[in-house]
Parts: C-alpha cells; sequence; structure tokens
C-alpha cells in the first residue's frame, strides 16, 4: 500500500486507500469499535495482579522441602487491565445474545437471564457436595424437583442425573444396558445404530464394549424399517436411534422399532439432542424408548457457554432403572432427601453400575433448567415444540426453491431444516463458502456437513426464540447468497472479507500445532 | 409468554406459507399412540418471573451456605474467594451465549481465551501442553488412563491410595469393558503420611503396567516428592500420571512436571468457579508435547488468517468423535468453556505474585489451624507435610462428630466414613481443609465446637 504523495495533502497518522479515501490501515490496527487484543502473555507481567491479599502470617513452612522455587510464567494484569482485556475478547465473539444463530442439533435458544441470577442465589452456589446433608436439603429437593419434570415430560419412571454432558449422557444409558445384559448373563454385543447418527453415538458404543453396525435411511430420509427389523437377532444389544432424527425429520416407526426390538431382547437408546421438536407434545416412553439422555443445554436453555459445560440426564425405563448410577437422591422413611452413595448403593442401588463422576452432576445447570422450566409450563413447553418446528418448516418453505432441500417432499420437517449443496453443483462453490458468505451478512452459520448422509450438509435449527422478522431477515440473506453465488461464483471464493478474521489456515494449524505461548515465538 | 416472540399474526402468516393447515399438520409423523390431549398431566402451567423467584429462593434458603458459618470442607472442592470481575466478565453475552468456535473467523475471542488457558494450565503444571479443558477432574483422569493405554499398549493401570475414592471409582467403572485392569489399594492412616504409598506402588510396577495414577497433594493432604515413581515407572516402560484436585497448591507446591509426570490431570475448581454443590466444575488436561496426538478434548492451536493476521482455531480435530466415530479417542463433545473461562481470569487478576501469595496463605492458615486443632484431648495431626488440607485421627468414628459439629453450626471437615465406607480402619478420621477465607473467630468456632463434641463423646 503506497501512500499518495501526488495532489492533496495527506494526514501522516492516516494510511488512505489513493482516491477512495478510506481508511486503509491505523497506526493501532484496530478498525474504530473493532479492536485487536494482544495475547494476555504480550500484556502482562509476573509481578502485575489485580487481586489484594492479607499478609502470609509468619509460620514456618511445612511442605516436606517442596516448595515451588522456579518461576512458573504467569503473567497477570490490574483489575482495569483485566476488565478490559477480556470485554475486548469478547467484542470478537458472535453470540445468541447478538442474532440467530442456526445451528442444527445444537438448539441455541434464548439464555434467559432469570436462570442466571437463580443459580447464582448463595443457597445454590455457596454449597459443598460433601456438606452433611441435613445442611443441603433444599439442594436435594431442587435436584428431587428436576428428576420429576424431566420424568414426566418423557413418560419414563427413572432418571439419572449425574451425567455432566450430552456425550456422557450416553455414555450412562449404554453402560446401564451392558450392565443389564451382564445381570442376565447375556453376551450380545452389537449396536445397530443408523448412518446418520452423530458421531458420540458410535463412539459411546464402542467405550462400553458393542460393536457398532449401520442401519441405512430410505428414500424418506428415515431409518430403513426393513433393513432394521431384518438385522435384529438374539446378537443385538440395542439400537441407538435419535428421535427426531438428524434430518430433522420424526421416525414415525419408532413404536414397531422399539417392540421389535424389545421382543428381540435388546434395548432401546434415544438420543435426545432434538427433543426440541416434542418437548410436552410427545414422550419418548410412548415411543418405546429404554433409554434417552436429555441435553439441558439445547432443550432447556442452559448457556453454552463457548463450548461448556453442559449437563445430560438420562431418563431410564423400569428394565434400566435399577442399574443406574451413584450417586442419586431419594426420600427417606422419615420424610427428608438424601443422596445414595456408596454407604448406602447397597441397600437401595444393589445393581447400580456405578459412579460415572466425582459428586452429584451439574447442580448450576440444574437450577438453571428447573427456572426454565416452571417458567414456561407444561403448556409453555409444547408451545416451545410448535414454535421450534413452525420456525424450521417456514424457514424451509422459503428457500426450497433456490436451496436443495432432499426431503422437502417426504412431509414436514420438525424443528430442523437440512438443506445439501447440490444447488451449487458447476459452480466449484462449496457449503463452506456460502457459510462464511453468511458470517458478512451479520449470521452465524447453520451447521455445516452434518449430517454425513447428505452432500455437503446445511442442516438449520432455527429455534423457537427467534421472531419471524429475524426469520426473514436470515431468509432473504440466504436467498441474497444463493442467487449471487449461482450468478457469480468467482466473487464468492474469499468470504469472510469482513469479519475479526479472514478465513483461517486450519491446515497449518494441525500441521505444525502451536497450543500454547511461547516466548521465542513471539511474532 | 417472555420466551417466544411469535405473535398468533405471525403464526398464521407462516403457516400460510408453509401451506400448512395448522401447527398440528407439521406433527403428521407422529403415531396416534404417542398424541397427546393436552399439557402433560402432573405439572404446573407457565408462571412469571416472580412466582418462579419465590419458589427457586424457597429451596435456596434451605441451604446452609458456605459464607454463614465456620466452613472447612475439601476433599476435592475448595472455598476460595473469588473476585467479583471474573463472575461479571462470564456473565457477558458474547462469552456465555456463544457456542463452541467451529466458525473462527467469529469465534476469536473464545478462541484466545482458550489459547491463554491452555498456555496457563501447562505452565502451572510443569507441563508442555494442556487441552481447552473436560468436565471434571474425575472424568480428566479416566481419559489419562485410556491415554495411557493407547500410547503404551498395555493396559493394567496402578492407582495409588491417596487418590480421591470418587476419581478411582470413576475409572472402575468407566473401565469395567475397555479392557482397563484397574488396582486400587485402600488408604493407611499412616503417622506422618497418611495414604502415602509409593514404596508399594514402585514394587508393584512390571511389564504389563500402562501407568501409575497418583495425587498429590493427596485425599489425606499428604505432599510427596514424586520423583522417585517418575524413574520407577519410566524405566518399566509406564507413564506416570498425577491428579491435583486442588490447583492453588500449584502455587506454593513444585511441579508434578518437575517431578516427572507424562501426563497431569486436575480439577480447577478453585480458581474461578465457586462451589456449586458439585458441577459444573473444570477438568484440567496437560501433558508432554510428543503425545499431543494421542490427547482426548478439544485443543485451539495458533495460525494464521487468509491477511497474514495471526489467529485461533481449533485443531487436531481428527482425534475427535465426529470424525472418528468410535476410533475416537474420546466420545466426548463438550469441553466446559465457561468455567475454563472464570479460571483463567480468576488466574489472570492473580498473575504469578498473587498466586503464590495465595497459595502461602492457604498453606500458613492450614499449619495454623492443625496445630490448634490437634492439641484439642482425643484429636491428633496425622501429616507430616501438607499443603492446605490434613487429616485429624479422632480415635472414634468420625462421621457422627461431624454430624454434631454441623448442629453446632460448624462446617468442620469430611468423614472419611463418607468417602470410604465400611473400612473400619478409616472411620475414625476427619479431613480438614482450610482457605483463605476462614477467619480467626471460625478457628476459634471450630476449635470450641470440637472440644466440646469431643468430650461429649467421652462423657
Amino acid at each position: 500500500m503506497t501512500m499518495n504523495t501526488v495532489g492533496r495533502e495527506t494526514r501522516l497518522d492516516i494510511a488512505l486507500v489513493p482516491g477512495t479515501g478510506a481508511v486503509a490501515a491505523t497506526f493501532t490496527g484496530n478498525r474504530a469499535l473493532m479492536l485487536e487484543e494482544p495475547l494476555l502473555f504480550e500484556r502482562g507481567a509476573a509481578d502485575g495482579s489485580g487481586v489484594d491479599l492479607p499478609p502470609v502470617p509468619p509460620v514456618p513452612g511445612r511442605l516436606g522441602g517442596l516448595a515451588r522455587a522456579a518461576p512458573i510464567g504467569l503473567p497477570g494484569l490490574s483489575e482495569p487491565e483485566t476488565v478490559r482485556h477480556y470485554t475486548r475478547l469478547s467484542r470478537q465473539n458472535y453470540a445468541i445474545d447478538l442474532g440467530i444463530f442456526p445451528l442444527g442439533s445444537c438448539t441455541m435458544k434464548h439464555n434467559p437471564r432469570l436462570n442466571e441470577k437463580m443459580a447464582r442465589l448463595p443457597g445454590f452456589a455457596d454449597i459443598h457436595p460433601l456438606q452433611p446433608q441435613s445442611t443441603v436439603q433444599g439442594a436435594l429437593a431442587l435436584i428431587d424437583r428436576l428428576a420429576d419434570w424431566l420424568m414426566k415430560l418423557t413418560g419414563m419412571p427413572a432418571v439419572a442425573m449425574s451425567p455432566k454432558a450430552g456425550a456422557h449422557g450416553e455414555l450412562c444409558g449404554m453402560l446401564a444396558i451392558r450392565a443389564a445384559l451382564d445381570a442376565r448373563g447375556d453376551a450380545r454385543r452389537v449396536v445397530l445404530v443408523p448412518e446418520s447418527a452423530h458421531g458420540t453415538n458410535p463412539a459411546t458404543a464402542a467405550f462400553c464394549g458393542f460393536t457398532v453396525e449401520n442401519i441405512p435411511a430410505n428414500a424418506r430420509g428415515r431409518v430403513d424399517l426393513d433393513a432394521m427389523l431384518a438385522r435384529l437377532g438374539p446378537d443385538v444389544a440395542a439400537v441407538m436411534i435419535t428421535n427426531p432424527n438428524t434430518c430433522g425429520l420424526f421416525e414415525p416407526d419408532l413404536i414397531t422399532i422399539s417392540a421389535a426390538v424389545h421382543a428381540a431382547g435388546g434395548y432401546v437408546y434415544c438420543d435426545g439432542a432434538n427433543f426440541n421438536a416434542i418437548v410436552g407434545r410427545v414422550r419418548p416412553g410412548d415411543l418405546g424408548v429404554d433409554a434417552m439422555h436429555i441435553n439441558l443445554h439445547k432443550t432447556f436453555s442452559t448457556p453454552h457457554g463457548g463450548g461448556g459445560p453442559g449437563s445430560g440426564p438420562v431418563v431410564l425405563s423400569a428394565a434400566l432403572a435399577p442399574f443406574a448410577p451413584i450417586p442419586f437422591v431419594r426420600q427417606t422413611a422419615a420424610g427428608t432427601l438424601e443422596l445414595v452413595e456408596e454407604d448406602t448403593a447397597g441397600a437401595h442401588a444393589p445393581d447400580s453400575f456405578g459412579r460415572m463422576v466425582a459428586f452429584h452432576g451439574q447442580m448450576g445447570m440444574f437450577v438453571r433448567a428447573l427456572a426454565y422450566m416452571m417458567s414456561h409450563g407444561a403448556d409453555g413447553l409444547a408451545r416451545v415444540a410448535e414454535d421450534a418446528v413452525l420456525n424450521a418448516n417456514y424457514v424451509l418453505a422459503s428457500l426450497k426453491d433456490i436451496y436443495t432441500a432432499p426431503f422437502a417432499n417426504s412431509g414436514p420437517c420438525m424443528h430442523e431444516a437440512l438443506f445439501s449443496d447440490d444447488f451449487l453443483e458447476g459452480t466449484g462453490l462449496t457449503t463452506l463458502d456460502l457459510a462464511k458468505a453468511l458470517i458478512d451478512e451479520g449470521f452465524h452459520p447453520m451447521t455445516m456437513y452434518f449430517p454425513l448422509v447428505v452432500h455437503g450438509a446445511m442442516l438449520l435449527e432455527p429455534t423457537e426464540t427467534e421472531s419471524k422478522a429475524n426469520l426473514d431477515q436470515l431468509i432473504g440473506a440466504m436467498r441474497h447468497v444463493a442467487t449471487q453465488m449461482l450468478a457469480n461464483p468467482d466473487a464468492w471464493r474469499q468470504s469472510p472479507h469482513l469479519a475479526p478474521r479472514r478465513r483461517l489456515d486450519e491446515t497449518l494449524a494441525a500441521r505444525r500445532p502451536v497450543l500454547g505461548w511461547k516466548a521465542s515465538a513471539a511474532a | 409468554m417472555r420466551y417466544l416472540p411469535l405473535s398468533d399474526a405471525d403464526r398464521a402468516a407462516m403457516l400460510a406459507t408453509i401451506g400448512a393447515a395448522s401447527i398440528d399438520d407439521l406433527f403428521a409423523d407422529v403415531p396416534d399412540a404417542a398424541r397427546l390431549p393436552g399439557p402433560i398431566a402432573g405439572l404446573p402451567l407457565h408462571t412469571g418471573e416472580m412466582a418462579v423467584e419465590r419458589a427457586l429462593m424457597a429451596m435456596a434458603a434451605r441451604n446452609t451456605t458456605a459464607s454463614t458459618a465456620p466452613f472447612f470442607v475439601g476433599c476435592g472442592a475448595y472455598k476460595h474467594h473469588v473476585p467479583a470481575t471474573v463472575d461479571m466478565v462470564i456473565q457477558r453475552g458474547e462469552f456465555l451465549t456463544a457456542y463452541t468456535p467451529y466458525q473462527p473467523e467469529i469465534a476469536q475471542g473464545t478462541l484466545q481465551v482458550l489459547f491463554e488457558f491452555q498456555t496457563q494450565v501447562a505452565r502451572l503444571t510443569g507441563m508442555e501442553v494442556a487441552n481447552a479443558s473436560m468436565y471434571d477432574g474425575s472424568t480428566a483422569m479416566t481419559e489419562a488412563v485410556f491415554m495411557a493405554r493407547r500410547i503404551t499398549r498395555r493396559a493394567r493401570c496402578l492407582v495409588s491410595a491417596g487418590v480421591h475414592p470418587h476419581y478411582t471409582s470413576v475409572l472402575k467403572t468407566l473401565t469395567r469393558f475397555t479392557g482397563d485392569v484397574v488396582v486400587a489399594a485402600t488408604p493407611t492412616l499412616a503417622p506422618g503420611a497418611p495414604g502415602h504409598d509409593l514404596d508399594a506402588l514402585i514394587a508393584a510396577i512390571d511389564a504389563d503396567t500402562s501407568c501409575v495414577v497418583v495425587q498429590n497433594p493427596n485425599l489425606f493432604g499428604h505432599v510427596a516428592d514424586l520423583s522417585p515413581l517418575a524413574d520407577a515407572c519410566h524405566t518399566a516402560g509406564a507413564l506416570l500420571i498425577v491428579v491435583v484436585t486442588e490447583i492453588v497448591s500449584l502455587g506454593a507446591i513444585a511441579s508434578p512436571g518437575e517431578m516427572g509426570a507424562d501426563i497431569v490431570v486436575g480439577e480447577g475448581q478453585s480458581l474461578g468457579a465457586g462451589l456449586l454443590f458439585g458441577g459444573p466444575y473444570l477438568g484440567l488436561f496437560a501433558c508432554r508435547e510428543k503425545h499431543v496426538r494421542q490427547m482426548p478434548g478439544r485443543l485451539c492451536g495458533e495460525t494464521v488468517d487468509a491477511a497474514g493476521k495471526r489467529g485461533f482455531v481449533l485443531t487436531l480435530s481428527t482425534r475427535e468423535q465426529h470424525i472418528r466415530r468410535e476410533k475416537a479417542t474420546s466420545n466426548i463433545c463438550t469441553n466446559s468453556g465457561l468455567i475454563a473461562l472464570a479460571f483463567s481470569v480468576h488466574l489472570t487478576l492473580l498473575g504469578e505474585t498473587g498466586l503464590r501469595h495465595l497459595a502461602a496463605l492457604n498453606h500458613a492458615r492450614a499449619v495454623q489451624l492443625a496445630d490448634r486443632l490437634g492439641r484439642v484431648p482425643g484429636a491428633t495431626l496425622l501429616n507430616g507435610p501438607f499443603f492446605n488440607e490434613f487429616t485429624l485421627d479422632l480415635g472414634r468414628e468420625a462421621r457422627p462428630v461431624v454430624r454434631r459439629l454441623a448442629e453446632r453450626g460448624v462446617l468442620g471437615g469430611v468423614s472419611l466414613g463418607r468417602l470410604w465406607p465400611g473400612e473400619r480402619t478409616l472411620a475414625s478420621a476427619m479431613i480438614v481443609a482450610v482457605t483463605e477465607t476462614a477467619t480467626d473467630e471460625d478457628f476459634d468456632a471450630f476449635e470450641d465446637a470440637l472440644d466440646a463434641v469431643m468430650e461429649g463423646v467421652n462423657a
């Protein structure tokens, strides 16, 4: 970029693009409110600190000669610098609070602030999991109340509350199935998984000592019932099914499948990631399910926090309930609540498959989810499912003339709409290019390349907390981008142009991994 | 309803676009047997914020909080003061309501935080790389054992008796069908070194051993030099996995990395999270660079963008479930992102100077209280070296003592009987944690209450 040396005078501190007057580069690298922020290790100092602590009493140490002598290499910042560092970083993030986040299968609904307020009540936040149980009866009551809601919403008689996330819940359900089989001396080890399943399903099955076989989908995008029934046999331990499935479609044959699996001596695990489509309107227990994990951070509005934490309680059928993990909450004869832990498992959970996690589960997420459920109520939750499904069908109907929708003629979708990149054929452009173009339009793109059963999948889940106006804006932008891409492909290979970063080189990151800051590597 | 923006007019217009007569038509695939006549029975209907607050505040009020009583409960979760800034940062909507950074161009906030977090954890533990966090310390420990098996191709895992029994229990549960053989012993209350079993572990290492897992400080608070164990492991081709449940201890004690650990796992709850009745917590996972492709969990790496600017992305994803499916290194999908942010903010506010000061304060206060309580008639301090947690042998069953202390308004510690039920040799022990939050008045209250309870039991 050269300075303009001929003609009108230029200011020395701002570089202008010749002929347009647009600012090309600033001294700081900032662009008004788009602020660059160095790493903490480039900002802070070893002796920087934003905390004032009381003096250390002069007591001789008793560390057995193991005092940490060498410098650790942890910089600190004063409080104002700390606030500024993280505030500036936060502004480089897209979030639900900023706009629609239509990631299929993730259910990025609004995270209510009442949830945050309730979770921070000291009575819930400032209690230790190992305090005497007489001092935490209110906390145990909350867990018990949430468990009751989950059982009633799903029509299941039992629930394991301790799994820490969805995949952890899958592990819980599959371990319960394995324990049930072992208890009756049954050595069957095959688990059937639809080819459209989320990757955690086969990964989880493998961890429980099962071998995984895929079941194909039919032309309507549902599990091929004939193929499923044909494969069932005395070696099939379980079927792992997602309903609605990962193509956003309700599995209408699930009752039939569950009955057949049970008749063959197996169990039905349901991946509950898509529960938002049916919550309050359909109970998985009525579909014959034996175990289903629920993602509190999806259906029940607990925040995604940039990648976690989640919470994955698992509802269980009567057949699997005896094998549920400890600890869990029960009511004593005296009317108090107690945790069934290692010391009381013999009396109250003799067949439990054991403990899955230290302490009791994601209490912070339990409080948030219960506040949400109580706010919506049974009627409101049914409304949630209805609006979620309505929104997804509206998007599908508004885009299917341009975007290839492989199952648009197979009946309504549920809470998410699936498109493929077939309509881009011949342009050399991909789902990735389209997604990156949406970033410039001010949206987080939909889920890309999942499920694997459709080429260049685009899975779009608006959720019920989007207004029609927001949806219309997204639809308009998606129509605009697609139309432009078809008309002039070459202009669309380099998106995004306007985000804090251009396209990032992920190949380089994997080939030469740099996973932490090193002093010598500073640019 | 306050979370549902659609109006009836909106719904009608949208149905018209879709070409459906009613929303029920969109649920046509639901079998008749699964259709419900109305809202699910047995559950209340919708209500406003005020009513929800009233109900939940009543539940919350039935709990004794750690700030309202002299508080000395530890054993894997610790009450530390979290600066006000931390909660303000994690409540920013751009952090709270962001997703996993799969579109890195619009997630550099989350990604840079993870890169800084990984660097902080690696340095704190004395290791070369750390991941972007896991669910908690117990599941991180299990993942470390799986990783050791992948690396050594051996299946026998030795677990020190000083490891938190919940952690060992989780490991046993999750390895029942993976081919790992877990060998774990019951601890003894050896005076001067409760729960310490390094010599027994060294003697038990053989050619089938994939790893030895040891906690430092251990459940009983004992602090040890693990270098001889590290040497013995390496001679035999096994890995040393060190568990740290009180991360503040690394501000005072030599790091597991310095002692020769191959994998360090831990619980980060002490910094940033609060007690939270057990979750959400923060699993820490760090190891040597040469093993990075066998690590579980998410990893954030540095790269450049198309304009040559430095940026960050999730990387080495081919290890993970969404790519490898049944061949993945783990089935894990989420990390503990928001809690990792809280940890990182708290550690940034402390800085190295502040962390060392905080650790020194914890240790000094714990030594003060340990000596006082050790002089209460009937109570014996078992520890030689310790950091901020120690074990008292009460000479009688400890669980009723803990209950009676609670009745007197003192949350005095954890009885071993709760963690190791059925082990008569351990039933008389109580583990006490002291942090910077305990005051002299709390010390007085604890000493007086323990005195009274012990005397009462004698009488």
